[in-house]
């Protein structure tokens, strides 16, 4: 290749791109998915196994249990859930009805919990979720004490890992006259969700907010407090002290359906970054297990559930993984992508409404695409194969419970990620960091 | 006789929150849903800044609270009038779906934040926000409000028989806004619009529903969404 013809690492063809499309069109590109950026994450670790001193647990014959309890800090009724995977909250709106159903029965079918999103509960979501956790977002989007008391827990979102410190968007063509209604906002006009609740303002206000939602309830829900990891350590110990049964961690990874790129991006630290430091401020407060820890952003595989929950999550919750199993982004679906511009493994249009799997559209012709049933099966057997996949790993750590994995399991392939894991590099015995 | 010795003649359940805990009363009061038996009307005494007094109630029962209650009273309140006689802190009858809230003296910030029907009366003063993110309740306010009030507001009304502060109304969708006096200024996409004979029965019949006949329905201004801003455009990048 001619020297002439390098390609310009600080200006290669997708920044050249990005550049003349932002000068076309006047305006910052929005998108859904999540960063696309590559940072250190859970691949950068490994599992050790077993060996002379650790005895590993037999693969089809010893128990290795996957149970996992949310919420045991003062709700009445915590959450029961078989495995420690929950699937993360998405909006009615963001999502077609089908989509929400799908997950309903999905996670019902594995014995998890599945979780609303802003605009609020459909009553086929509600239907078809044997457990759901209930969002109390800035928006406030049909929010009302009827579906709060319906559901089994209660989510308070303070931010999101693909942007914290942003509000939600909703752009018009996805705003049909349902999403409206629940919405309480003129059909086709771009909706725009707060950044900040309406009616509380910092930890002190947080405490007494998260007193209201447990006198509503009389004290049966449990509480999550949702986090973007922003600053991790100093968010989690002040959710805690305002009372949160549950902290949710969403990593920078953690999808959205429709947010800046320039948000999406730049704003938030990864998740492997967070979860030590999240895991630090329950430890020094005494809770750790007692104030349990749900991880999102970026959860692909059993592996990735495995190591979360070595680092010191309770459970993990995916989204965007949930999405893709749906058949979001899947190659049957390419020639259809490939007329909206985009291509099987790239679509990253979520706040369009077009979606040729039917699943982040409100199209009723693009939505009927997508069968419940069949979804929502493919959503068990997703959540299956991530369980089994853990149980192997800790089962090769010799764990009889998917809560007994421990940092001590894992070296680091990385520099960085011994760091933010702190796990020795692999080969070392060196653990980075002060 | 006083009227608090009447109205103990007359059925009403007294409850000291000096003596019996927020809990057990708000347990009683949420055990009146349905058609629940007992008492419909209450009378709290020494609520001493409690916060979640009688919130999350689903019942035609009156609540009379004597004294200042603190955050969230009345929060998501249906169909129950609920009477503050002393001032509310933040958020009080916040996300309110129906009923009666009624606040004889001042209130904190954001007041009946994204009530989404029913009444709420602030007899003095309200404090920023009141009314962010309303999404169709009904607020009249005696005195004047603070900075913010009615941000992001979608539906129903909030009326100001005194002044407003300041972006009053920013980045408002469809919901109506009266002010008889002095507004500081106006937020993204609120202006004033033109009030038209049915605008004066709103406002008349808001007055009434309040217990304010006394006041004149023709000397408000009203104010609304331009419309703006519902829709991105590059060309009003400079007023958001």
């Amino acid at each position: 290749m001619s020297w002439h013809l390098r390609e310009s690492a600080l200006f290669p063809r997708h920044v050249i791109a990005e550049i003349q499309r932002a000068a076309r069109e006047g305006i910052y590109d929005i998108r859904g998915f999540g960063a696309k950026r590559a940072v250190p994450h859970f691949d950068d670790l490994l599992f050790l196994g077993a060996s002379i001193s650790r005895y590993p647990l037999e693969g089809y014959r010893e128990r290795c249990d996957t149970d996992v309890t949310l919420g045991t800090r003062f709700a009445r009724k915590p959450l029961r859930l078989k495995i420690p995977v929950t699937i993360a909250g998405m909006s009615f709106g963001a999502l077609s009805a089908p989509a929400k159903e799908a997950l309903g029965r999905g996670a019902t079918e594995a014995g998890t919990c599945t979780t609303t999103g802003d605009g609020g509960m459909t009553p086929e979501e509600r239907e078809h979720s044997r457990l759901l956790v209930y969002q109390v977002l800035p928006s406030r989007y049909g929010a009302n004490p009827d579906d709060l008391r319906r559901a089994d827990a209660i989510e308070v979102v303070v931010g999101q890992g693909a942007k914290p410190g942003g509000g939600g968007m909703l752009l018009g063509h996805k705003i049909s006259d349902r999403v409206a209604a629940m919405r309480d906002l003129p059909q086709g006009i771009d909706q725009r969700s707060a950044c900040r609740h309406p009616d509380w303002t910092g930890p002190d206000d947080l405490e007494i907010k998260i007193g209201e939602l447990r006198e509503l309830t009389d004290w049966e829900k449990p509480v999550f407090v949702k986090i973007g990891a922003a600053r991790p350590y100093f968010d989690v110990q002040l959710a805690v002290k305002a009372g949160a049964d549950v902290v949710v961690l969403d990593g920078m990874q953690g999808g959205t359906a429709a947010t800046q790129d320039v948000f999406i991006e730049h704003v938030g630290i990864p998740t492997l970054a967070a979860l030590r430091l999240a895991v630090d401020a329950l430890q020094e407060l005494g809770l750790h297990r007692q104030v349990q820890l749900v991880v999102s952003g970026g959860i692909r595989s059993g592996a990735d559930v495995a190591k979360a929950l070595a680092l010191g999550a309770d459970a993990v919750s995916i989204g965007t993984a949930a999405m893709i199993a749906l058949g979001d982004n899947s190659p049957e679906h390419d020639e259809a992508y490939r007329a909206l511009g985009s291509a099987a493994g790239f679509y990253d249009d979520w706040q369009a409404g077009r979606d040729p799997a039917g699943i982040s559209t409100q199209d009723d012709e693009l939505a009927a695409r997508l069968d419940p049933i069949l979804g929502g099966r493919r959503i068990a057997n997703y959540l299956r194969v991530l369980t089994l996949e853990t149980q192997t790993l800790a089962r090769a750590n010799g764990k009889s419970h998917v809560h007994n994995l421990e940092p001590e399991d894992l070296v680091a392939l990385t520099v960085e990620a011994a760091a933010m894991a702190r796990v020795p590099l692999a080969g070392t015995d060196w653990v980075p960091g002060p | 006789m006083t009227a608090t010795a009447r109205a103990e003649r007359t059925d009403v359940e007294v409850v000291d929150l000096t003596t019996t805990a927020l809990r057990e009363l708000n347990q009683r009061l949420h055990d009146l849903a349905g058609g629940g038996p007992g008492p419909r009307r209450w009378r709290i005494r020494n609520p001493n800044g409690a916060h979640a007094v009688a919130c999350g109630l689903d019942a035609e029962v009156e609540v009379e609270i004597e004294g200042h209650v603190g955050y969230y009273c009345a929060g998501m309140n249906k169909r129950a009038t609920v009477r503050v006689h002393g001032n509310a802190s933040t958020g009080i009858a916040e996300n309110m779906m129906s009923g009666t809230v009624v606040v004889e003296g001042n209130t904190s910030q954001s007041a009946g934040a994204t009530a989404h029907g029913g009444l709420l009366v602030v007899r003095g003063d309200a404090a920023a926000r009141c009314g962010i993110a309303l999404k169709g309740a009904d607020i009249v306010v005696g005195g004047s409000v603070g900075h913010l009030s009615a941000f992001m507001a979608q539906s129903g009304c909030l009326l100001v028989c005194g002044d407003a502060g300041e972006a009053l109304g920013d980045s408002i969708y469809e919901a109506r806004i009266y002010v008889r006096g002095e507004v500081s200024d106006l937020g993204a996409d609120c202006v004033e619009k033109e009030l038209r004979p049915e605008h004066v029965e709103q406002v008349r019949a808001l007055l009434e529903r309040a217990g304010m006949e006394d006041v004149d329905p023709g000397a408000f201004h009203r104010y609304g969404s331009a419309r703006r801003l519902y829709n991105f455009s590059i060309d009003n990048a400079g007023a958001y």
